[in-house]
């Protein structure tokens, strides 16, 4: 059992096409959709973590790919500065999947799980002394 | 029991017995109040969180020729600085903004660089740009001054809070549809958080909630190096609803604070922004209570369960200025992560810092404990619920237009 992260870029001729529920009918893949939305210029992104067998997670982004959607990993990742972050946990209750957490109850401790991260941004600038970062990779 | 002048002897043989305001409730609920006092010398308190009434006052040192920055115009990295003084004095406002800034004209904006940065790269040892521009006179001809200046250079630097410390906060919560942004962070919408603002069983004036250790003159931690206790903080208001430890269930108390910027450190004095609203600085302030007495210590044994606080409206009943209380929680509850609100489970997030207000009572008591930090007795008392102190809002008389 493999799980990946990709980005899905839909151009506009296909936005209005039912794709991605092939994953699951003909590649036995599950899924989750970690973010969707469809730009001003009408082409659609989506960003979906794929877990399955590894050769039907590959043979399920050819399939994707083979009808011209363009896939990509997600290469975006959250980082938080720590020299920065003054502690405070206002990013807390903003961060919608637990990535940004108090670690301990007693030290009120802020902490960060890139494992449960879904780069949603959301955070960025809610945070005080912006030490959540954005990096390309 | 025991006076300022006796501990402060024990402090200095190294044989006070320090302990944090976090550690002194254990202490005493194992070994009671009586015997607790008389073994415990001082309980050290932290906080730190946004404090918007803060700002610092420098200066600069005269020019040749000599230049009068007082009713002219300045610039410190592009922030403008009050220069209504004599020649070469300034002081920089946390809230400051460039003029440039376009602050909330799209909103929410970002405020991504004010007074209180301006504060943090000084306290850093960065050199900070000048621009000064004056009218000259007779003795001080010179009109334009643009220079770089570092704070070791300066010949006095000083951090002039005019409200520090509040005593107790407003738990804020959204109820409208759409998300606000606030001084007290991001609030999304139909309950979707709720931020409180501080330090619960740690913070200075719920340690010591009748002021009565505490008052003018009093030494305390500020921003990483020593200050004092100026005066009561602006808004100060004894007069809150208090439970029957003495804790204010409102936003009541609050310290004008003083001391050497050039001591201090931006671990401890940072600028933030907060989207939507502004640039603050965040202060870190440690107040050391003496345990004169049992009484004392009874106080400073205040644990979050004891501190209640109220769940405000910031979308409709805050900014007009409304009296409703949708709820009150205890500090507790609310690090826990989760309140209930109008029958609803309510994540919170807190805005002041928890495991840096332990890290500023901790070096307070290793200061007391090394005999670095003497205690003070205070010069006179701040008011108290008894001295019929009023915080009104404003008498509004608008001013009619005359044809």
């Amino acid at each position: 059992m493999l799980s990946k992260k990709v980005v899905l870029n839909f151009p506009k001729n296909l936005i209005d096409r039912p794709i991605v529920y092939k994953l699951i009918k003909d590649f036995d893949l599950e899924f989750n959709i970690l973010k969707a939305s469809i730009t001003p210029d009408a082409e659609g992104v989506m960003v979906l973590e794929l877990s399955g067998d590894k050769k039907k997670i590959e043979d399920g982004i050819k399939y994707v790919k083979d009808q011209g959607v363009k896939v990509e990993p997600l290469s975006k990742d959250i980082k938080v500065n720590w020299d920065k972050c003054v502690q405070c946990g206002a990013c807390v209750s903003i961060c919608p999947t637990g990535a940004l957490y108090i670690k301990d109850k007693n030290t009120m401790e802020v902490a960060f799980d890139a494992e449960k991260c879904i780069a949603c941004e959301l955070c960025i600038r809610p945070c005080p002394p912006r030490a959540i970062e954005v990096h390309y990779s | 029991m025991k006076t300022i002048a006796e501990i402060n002897e024990k402090i200095k043989k190294g044989q006070a017995v320090v302990v944090n305001a976090e550690e002194i409730i254990e202490i005493v609920e194992k070994k009671g109040i009586e015997k607790a006092a008389k073994e415990v010398d001082v309980v050290t308190t932290g906080t730190f969180g946004p404090m918007c009434s803060s700002g610092a006052y420098f200066n600069f040192g005269h020019t040749k020729p000599k230049i009068k920055a007082g009713g002219g115009t300045a610039l410190l990295n592009g922030v403008p600085a009050y220069a209504g003084w004599a020649a070469v004095d300034l002081y920089i406002g946390a809230t400051a903004m460039p003029e440039d800034d376009p602050r909330n004209k799209i909103h929410p904006g970002e405020f991504a660089y004010g007074g209180s940065h301006v504060i943090e790269e000084l306290v850093s040892g960065k050199d900070v740009r000048m621009q000064i521009t004056a009218y000259g006179t007779d003795c001080y001809p010179r009109k334009h001054l643009d220079t770089w200046i570092n704070i070791k250079d300066l010949n006095e630097a000083v951090l002039f809070n005019t409200r520090n410390a509040y005593q107790n906060y407003n738990v804020a919560v959204n109820l409208s549809n759409k998300t606000i942004y606030t001084y007290l962070g991001t609030l999304k919408p139909n309950l979707g958080n709720a931020n409180y603002c501080s330090a619960g069983q740690l913070s200075p004036l719920l340690n010591d909630p009748l002021y009565k250790t505490l008052g003018i003159g009093t030494r305390i931690f500020l921003g990483g190096g020593i200050g004092y206790i100026a005066w009561q903080g602006t808004q100060h208001n004894p007069n809150a609803p208090r439970l029957e430890n003495g804790v204010p269930k409102r936003p009541s108390g609050t310290l004008a604070v003083i001391g050497d910027l050039k001591q201090m450190n931006s671990r401890y004095l940072k600028g933030v922004s907060f989207i939507g609203y502004g640039t603050t600085l965040n202060v870190g302030i440690g107040l050391p209570i003496p345990v004169l007495n049992e009484e004392t210590l009874k106080y400073a044994a205040v644990k979050d369960s004891e501190i209640v606080a109220a769940v405000i409206d910031y979308s409709e009943a805050y900014p007009n200025g409304k009296p409703e209380v949708l709820g009150e929680v205890n500090y507790a509850q609310l690090k826990s992560g989760e309140i209930e609100v109008k029958g609803k489970k309510v994540p919170t997030s807190g805005i002041s810092s928890y495991s840096r207000a332990i890290e500023i009572a901790n070096m307070l008591k290793d200061w007391i404990k090394k005999g670095k930090f003497l205690l003070t007795e205070k010069v006179a008392n701040l008011p108290g619920p008894e001295d019929g102190v009023q915080f009104k809002p404003l008498n509004e008389r608008p001013v009619k237009e005359e044809e």
